[in-house]
């Protein structure tokens, strides 16, 4: 679960190519999600890390959610100093790290291992796949859903991210609801959240029917707190949504929890970052091709 | 061009990351220990300095346990819910110098085992012509496990049977008969339990019971009011039963001082360890809880425990802890705590805890560090009892930890719809109806064991395929003790509706041992429960304590055993014993059997 929210708002990133600065339907959208947003009076860039250090905390002196501090830390400074020196290397500029400590304090939360390596290495790839895995100048997967996922898959010897970490209780999740569901409004992004979380609910009960297992079984991932994370802040990803309209975006958050469906039908554990990591990118060069053929497309003018 | 080539060393470097935990995993041999076919016994000897061979059938045990049929509300998850109960202990019961079994089976109407050693190889139940067999009648609930301690100081080891129900002690009547005394000792009506040690905690010369309850102990699970009673939370679970400290009258009584004297907490308990952790003479408490923090008390003085979970390092983490047992690892004359959890690859990586004390800590200050991945200990499996014990003896504790839950159907996995309710909200977890049915389905099943032997260095090596230890079945409780009275440590496991089985012991004859029986006088309890030895031999300290209950569900033979290695001169043996006197031995006689009494 990344969040990096980012976007409407992260600017940090690696900077778009002329090309797609060139082009209008993209250009448009851009500006759109570029809006500056303010929020409590603060620059949009601070509210995202600000949001999720508070879950961390609410989380860790509630609970202690946390495998160890030095892993957490581990993470952020790991996923902080790459950005820097790809930013660096890559654009010749200094990024603003808002981006990268969303990444790495994420992969501190949802990485569970207990070897130390694996929150350095998640961070890393997370970071670098922003570099590397792009089309048309975009990054087109969210950073650290690639990078769980990738761990996941090379390395389930000593990595898992079972969603059991953050307790059972109501309190902690009825305050990420809260300020999550204000900060996402204002944000202009709950319509995403919102379609997932009646897309999931839907679909559970579909599940319940299809397997034969009580509603609340199918339901009860989604009531743990650690999704939360997920629903405020890695679907709402500009980066992992498409950008071309609300319709869009809400599309694909019915998608991503349509195949985590299919995927926990087929009893994958981790299904909500697979979904993501199927369904984000294929958004996205969908959106990406359209948008090509249509600036591509020959003007037609009439002498009439 | 210069752009070009960042890019092709910015895509290299990502492979690079990519490949990583590939390499990591073939170089540091993760992912499952040493496999092996027919074990090679002379290459064991050679290589390991020790094999096991396992004997039930031949030496006459052919015990198999049987699981508890509890509430039909249960039944779509029946399998995980009654899943303990597979439970060993040892005890010489009627003081003839050789160790005997006592096995608890939990199926309504299943009798318990008390395997008597024959002196010759074999053994023989006689449990029910003891009195102590049929215990696990319906409506007074099933056998989870027992441990042996002298509680009125007359040379014969007595019985304490925890249940899933109402706890008993048995007296034993001078080795030739059991007598229940259970009213007589106050115990309550019911506990759902699953661990319990005999611990002289106030050190007035009489052994008390600590019992630690699992389930709340107003949760019948053969008549459920309904269906709530499960952990509140995977990793958080406060809805657990009682733990209870029962201080011994001194007249057949027992008086609960549990809460009183402060340990009040309701987390999961599975297992327990008692040992004299900071040198003050009383046994700390170590508790590993079942869907959240372990637990350290400090004894002080016999008057208070206190909560120093969090204070020592070693309750943050929540997991699933499963067993507790304590060894001077390190032969730093210091004790390491050792707590097994759960480990099953893509899902849940635990990974068990070796806790050793903190360099530079001591006293009420004592910290520790897990340093189970460091030392090689960390992924077992499913893990539940754990044993440490120098099987080769080397001259430093092995440690062996046995796998694996529930082994229904091959090849399937309940692990997703585990997962599933896992995450859940209290309301849905706390309730079993809302839990998938397992259907079939297997839960961590069909694993190996680990069989981890101590380089003395610092690393822990598997060899269980190679030494001999290849099976899968769902083990529970483990054992070590000296069956044969030969100077090594064989291993006894008992397996949740499977098979008892011993696994004999041959050891390199080069390797040399020394042993110590203590029995306790005035001042001190008679089983000697708390006495720490300390061996120095050719420049090493290794300390050991008389231990009432350790592992899962499990209690070791009294008797402490130690390995030498080769050429081994023994300097001294010192003796503290439970009333705080100490005795110095000097250079005792080595690969010898020394039986000991406190001086008056």
């Amino acid at each position: 679960m990344n969040p990096e929210l980012s976007a409407t708002a992260i600017s940090s990133r690696v900077p778009t190519s002329p090309l797609s600065a060139k082009n209008p339907a993209e250009n448009a959208a851009k500006n759109d999600d570029a809006k500056p947003v303010k929020l409590f009076g603060l620059d949009h860039r601070f509210i995202a890390p600000i949001f999720i250090t508070f879950i961390l905390l609410v989380g860790q002196l509630s609970f202690g959610i946390l495998e160890s501090y030095p892993k957490t830390a581990l993470a952020i400074i790991t996923s902080i100093a790459i950005e820097l020196i790809l930013s660096r290397v890559f654009t010749g500029k200094w990024p603003h790290l808002a981006s990268a400590y969303i990444s790495g304090i994420s992969v501190g939360i949802l990485v569970r291992s207990p070897a130390i390596w694996p929150y350095a290495l998640c961070s890393a790839i997370s970071i670098t796949s922003k570099y590397v895995l792009r089309a048309k100048d975009r990054h087109i997967w969210n950073p650290s859903n690639f990078g769980i996922c990738a761990m996941l898959f090379l390395a389930p010897y000593t990595v898992a991210s079972l969603s059991i970490q953050w307790g059972n209780n109501v309190w902690p999740m009825l305050a990420i609801w809260t300020l999550g569901s204000i900060i996402i409004w204002r944000l202009k992004r709950f319509h995403i959240t919102f379609a997932y979380v009646v897309a999931f609910v839907a679909f559970a009960f579909l599940r319940s029917v299809v397997t034969g297992h009580t509603f609340l079984s199918e339901v009860a991932p989604i009531t743990g707190p650690m999704y939360q994370l997920f629903i405020f802040f890695m679907i709402t990803d500009p980066k992992t949504t498409v950008r071309s309209s609300k319709f869009a975006q809400v599309g694909v958050a019915v998608a991503v929890a349509l195949v985590e469906m299919l995927l926990r039908l087929a009893e994958s554990v981790h299904a909500p970052y697979y979904a993501l990591f199927l369904v984000g990118p294929t958004a996205n060069m969908i959106e990406i091709w359209l948008t090509s053929r249509k600036a591509a497309a020959p003007v037609i003018t009439s002498n009439a | 061009m210069q752009s070009r080539i960042a890019k092709i060393l910015l895509v290299v470097f990502f492979v690079a990351l990519l490949a990583t935990p590939l390499v990591l995993k073939r170089f540091s041999g993760a992912g499952g220990g040493a496999t092996a076919g027919r074990t090679d016994t002379k290459a064991a000897l050679n290589r390991y300095g020790f094999y096991l061979e396992e004997v039930s059938k031949a030496s006459g045990i052919n015990f198999t346990h049987t699981a508890p049929k509890l509430d039909s509300k249960l039944d779509h998850i029946m399998p995980q819910v009654a899943s303990m109960g597979a439970a060993v202990s040892i005890v010489d019961f009627d003081r003839d110098g050789w160790q005997d079994l006592y096995v608890t089976n939990s199926g309504e109407g299943s009798s318990n085992s008390l395997f008597r050693n024959n002196q010759d190889g074999s053994f023989k139940d006689v449990a029910a012509e003891m009195g102590i067999a049929n215990l696990n009648v319906a409506g007074s609930g099933v056998s989870m496990g027992s441990v042996w301690g002298d509680y009125d100081n007359d040379g014969f080891e007595d019985l304490f049977l925890y249940k899933w129900g109402q706890p008993e002690l048995f007296h034993n009547d001078g080795g030739r008969s059991f007598t229940r005394v259970t009213e007589k000792a106050n115990l309550p009506q019911w506990v759902n339990a699953n661990t319990a040690l005999w611990l002289d905690y106030d050190r007035d010369g009489r052994l008390d019971v600590f019992v630690g309850g699992y389930y709340a102990e107003d949760v019948d699970l053969w008549n459920l009011k309904d269906t709530r009673m499960m952990p509140e939370s995977f990793e958080y679970a406060k809805n657990g039963g009682r733990k209870y400290l029962f201080r011994n009258l001194g007249d057949g009584g027992f008086e609960e001082v549990g809460e009183k004297l402060g340990i009040n907490s309701r987390r999961w308990a599975l297992a327990s360890a008692a040992a004299d952790l900071r040198g003050t003479g009383y046994p700390d408490l170590f508790i590993a809880n079942d869907y959240g923090v372990s637990e350290m008390f400090f004894n002080d003085g016999g008057k208070k425990f206190r909560d120093v979970g969090e204070q020592t390092k070693v309750g943050f983490a929540p997991k699933s802890g499963m067993s507790a047992t304590v060894g001077d690892v390190l032969n730093q004359g210091k004790f390491a705590v050792y707590v097994t959890n759960i480990s099953e690859e893509g899902v849940l990586i635990q990974g068990n805890n070796l806790w050793i004390p903190r360099e530079g800590t001591a006293g009420d200050e004592l910290q520790y560090d897990n340093l189970a991945r460091d030392m090689g200990v960390e992924i077992g499996g499913w893990s539940f009892g754990s044993q440490f014990g120098d099987l080769n003896n080397d001259g430093t504790l092995d440690l062996y930890v046995t796998n694996g839950y529930v082994s229904l159907e091959r090849g399937t996995s309940y692990w997703y719809d585990y997962s599933k309710i896992a995450g859940g909200n209290t309301a849905i977890i706390s309730d079993a109806k809302n839990w998938p049915p397992m259907s079939g389905r297997s839960l961590s099943g069909f694993q190996n064991k680990r069989v981890w032997i101590n380089d003395g260095a610092g690393k822990f090596s598997d060899v269980a395929q190679l030494v001999g230890v290849g099976d899968t079945h769902d083990g529970r409780s483990v054992v070590m003790v000296d069956l044969w009275n030969r100077g090594v440590l064989d291993v006894v496991v008992a397996n949740q509706r499977g098979p008892l089985l011993v696994y004999k012991n041959t050891v390199a004859p080069e390797n040399k041992w020394v042993a110590f029986e203590l029995e306790g006088a005035e001042g001190s309890n008679r089983s000697a429960i708390g006495a720490q030895v300390r061996v120095f031999w050719n420049g090493q300290e290794q300390v050991q304590e008389v231990s009432g209950g350790s592992g899962f569900c499990a209690q070791n033979q009294r008797r402490l055993h130690f390995g030498l290695g080769k050429d081994a001169q023994v300097e001294k043996v010192t003796i503290r014993w439970p009333s705080g006197k100490t005795q110095t031995i000097e250079a005792p006689e080595i690969s010898k059997l020394h039986r000991i009494r406190e001086a008056a």
